[in-house]
């Protein structure tokens, strides 16, 4: 055994997961324990899967993602803070064909871009939507976001949310869930094994959705730590994420095939 | 000669817009320009041409879908009035750095806020000098007849994709609300897809099978690449301003005095030169076609040519007359007359006006 080498080791038959190709060599901006760039490679995978690499073009936010189109091998736009949807409702209503997504943070989506959010939804775009909420605006140094939770310490809220002064938490996911014009909803995580599989399934149903021409818009949150902007190492704040923001925004299908679950 | 057609300044433009070849028009209605979403909807080109027409959720919206739909290498427009101009400024500065063609037409009304639905020339200053943050322009085109309402939208599309920049038609509540005859171009086909993706390599419409993924963005976290990138842009205005300065001289040959104005007020002021001549008082009219770039060379050639004294007519408290000062540089009178807030000046009172403030001033 002992005269096994690498070189016999590493081989196409050996092989068991690779890198996606639609990821590139870049080395990721995000804080190691992040969810981001797991969440990046999953939509990679499933473009390269579904064999879209040349129809699909994507639109980045500004926040933590701000850089996402320097990690997303496909063609790429970054859109300015909060106006993906708009960016994206144009990409696709004039390249039908193309999968178009946009892939946004808590502020980005949430905040300053609620209406072009809302109204790309109840229009029914036929687009895809990947949301990460961590509660946090990470890049610029941990203040309050529209999700932050209610007595939740930030760099602006520093004594915890105070919903009487603050106001409250927004589920903009199951907000835009009761539109007409979504088909499908979901909220999902990437903090494990089996969550990253279920994402992954998720974010496929999404595109194979827009494949499909199905009619509305299929936006997949996925619930993530943010470790640096939470100030706890990354394997407390993936307890601290199953604690207090799983019983806040429970994962889960919230819409199928247009109608709520449940 | 084609067909003659009796109409609004806003329905030649809607008209041109469609007859241009547009993939994409995306608005918000607003008064004084509400006509031009009106009848693209009613025209429902995506039947004949193919083109999308989408009423947004704000001018917000509609700048950063031109962005999206222009960044596919596609012919978008949008036209809004002052205040949604206003609105869209942040999105036009992410275009401008991003370099993506696209057209914006402001029809423009009286302000400052919500002012009123009367025509004025208040955002020269807002169109002409970036008004969004950051160092750039927009090629602006001003009209001054419903014929040119529809005759300077192949015309600023051109320009848009020549230099991959934003452009702009500046016209006036006047200009997209009266009716005038207007003789219309022959329709351009749209660009098929195809010829899209071959003629702009840059346009971020899916990455080339042999070839490289696309990124348009106006970041760059690198100060000396954003700088690099600064000066690249400001080379192409050089470029721009050295080669697509347009305007019209009337009467300029022997005047010893030169009304300039454009748009509403040029059509004004025609008048007030007629009033001028017959009373012996040799003047011409200068209008800019272009506002940006400015026709800085032609009022340096009519000052060396012996004119005495320029008087810039807006509808204004006088913004144009800034850079007719900065071409002048102090060897001549400059003088600005304009009416505000929605009110148009009369020719007599621009006649009264270079003689009480150029001639006999």
């Amino acid at each position: 055994m002992s005269n096994i080498a690498i070189k016999d080791i590493i081989k196409p038959e050996n092989l068991v997961y690779q890198k996606t190709k639609l990821m590139t060599d870049k080395p990721l901006s995000y804080c190691p324990g992040c969810g981001h760039g797991t969440t990046h490679r999953l939509i990679m995978e499933v473009i390269e899967e579904l064999g879209k690499e040349h129809e699909s073009i994507g639109v980045a936010p500004v926040g933590c993602s701000v850089l996402a189109y320097e990690f997303m091998n496909v063609d790429m736009q970054e859109a300015a803070h909060g106006r993906a949807p708009a960016l994206a409702t144009a990409i696709k209503r004039l390249w039908p064909d193309h999968l178009v997504f946009t892939y946004q943070g808590d502020g980005d989506l949430a905040a300053i871009g609620t209406a072009e959010t809302i109204h790309a939804c109840n229009r029914g775009e036929k687009i895809v939507i990947i949301f990460i909420n961590n509660g946090i605006y990470g890049m610029t140094g941990g203040q309050m976001a529209p999700t932050t939770l209610p007595g939740m310490k930030t760099s602006t809220s520093p004594y915890g949310r105070d919903v009487e002064l603050m106001g409250h938490p927004l589920k903009i996911t199951e907000l835009v869930a009761q539109l007409p014009g979504t088909y499908y909803v979901t909220r999902q995580a990437v903090h494990t094994p089996s969550a990253v599989r279920k994402a992954k399934r998720a974010i496929k149903k999404a595109f194979q959705n827009q494949l499909d021409n199905a009619p509305g818009l299929s936006f997949v949150e996925v619930v993530s730590n943010c470790n640096s902007g939470w100030k706890m190492n990354p394997v407390d704040s993936n307890i601290w994420m199953e604690e207090n923001m799983f019983p806040f925004y429970p994962l889960g299908d919230i819409k199928l095939e247009g109608r709520l679950v449940k | 000669m084609g067909e003659l057609k009796l109409m609004k300044g806003n329905e030649a433009l809607a008209e041109a817009i469609i007859r241009a070849g547009t993939d994409g028009y995306f608005g918000y209605p607003i008064t004084p320009q509400s006509e031009v979403l009106e009848y693209l909807m009613a025209s429902k080109p995506w039947e004949t041409t193919g083109m999308v027409v989408l009423q947004a959720e704000s001018e917000v919206a509609s700048i950063n879908m031109l962005y999206g739909g222009g960044g596919t290498g596609k012919k978008v427009v949008t036209s809004s009035s002052s205040p949604g101009i206003s609105l869209m400024q942040e999105g036009l500065s992410y275009i401008a750095g991003a370099e993506i063609p696209i057209l914006i037409v402001n029809v423009v009304r009286g302000g400052p806020g919500l002012g009123d639905i009367q025509p004025a020339q208040s955002d020269y200053f807002q169109s002409t000098k970036g008004g969004g943050h950051g160092d750039y322009r927009l090629i602006v085109l001003a009209p001054s007849s419903v014929q040119e309402m529809a005759d300077f939208v192949p015309v600023a599309y051109d320009l848009a994709f020549k230099y991959r920049n934003p452009a702009m038609i500046l016209s006036d509540g006047a200009i997209g609300q009266m009716m005038e005859k207007v003789e219309f171009f022959e329709p351009v086909p749209r660009l098929k897809d195809e010829e899209v993706k071959a003629r702009y390599p840059w346009a971020t419409n899916g990455k080339p099978v042999n070839g490289e993924r696309r990124i348009l963005t106006s970041l760059d976290l690198d100060p000396q690449k954003l700088e690099d990138h600064n000066h690249h842009i400001q080379e192409k205005y050089r470029k721009i301003e050295e080669n697509e300065v347009r305007y019209e001289a009337l009467q300029c040959d022997d005047a010893d005095y030169i009304l300039v104005a454009y748009g509403t007020s040029a059509r004004v002021s025609l008048k007030s030169v007629k009033l001028l001549r017959e009373k012996g008082i040799k003047v011409g009219l200068l209008r800019p076609i272009t506002l940006w770039p400015f026709c800085t060379k032609k009022i340096r050639e009519l000052v060396g040519q012996g004119v005495k004294g320029f008087l810039s007519v807006e509808m204004s408290a006088g913004q144009m007359v800034e850079d007719v000062r900065l071409a002048v540089n102090g060897k001549v009178k400059v003088e600005h007359f304009g009416r505000l807030g929605g009110m148009i000046h009369s020719p007599e009172e621009v006649v009264e006006a270079l003689e009480q403030k150029i001639i006999g001033g």
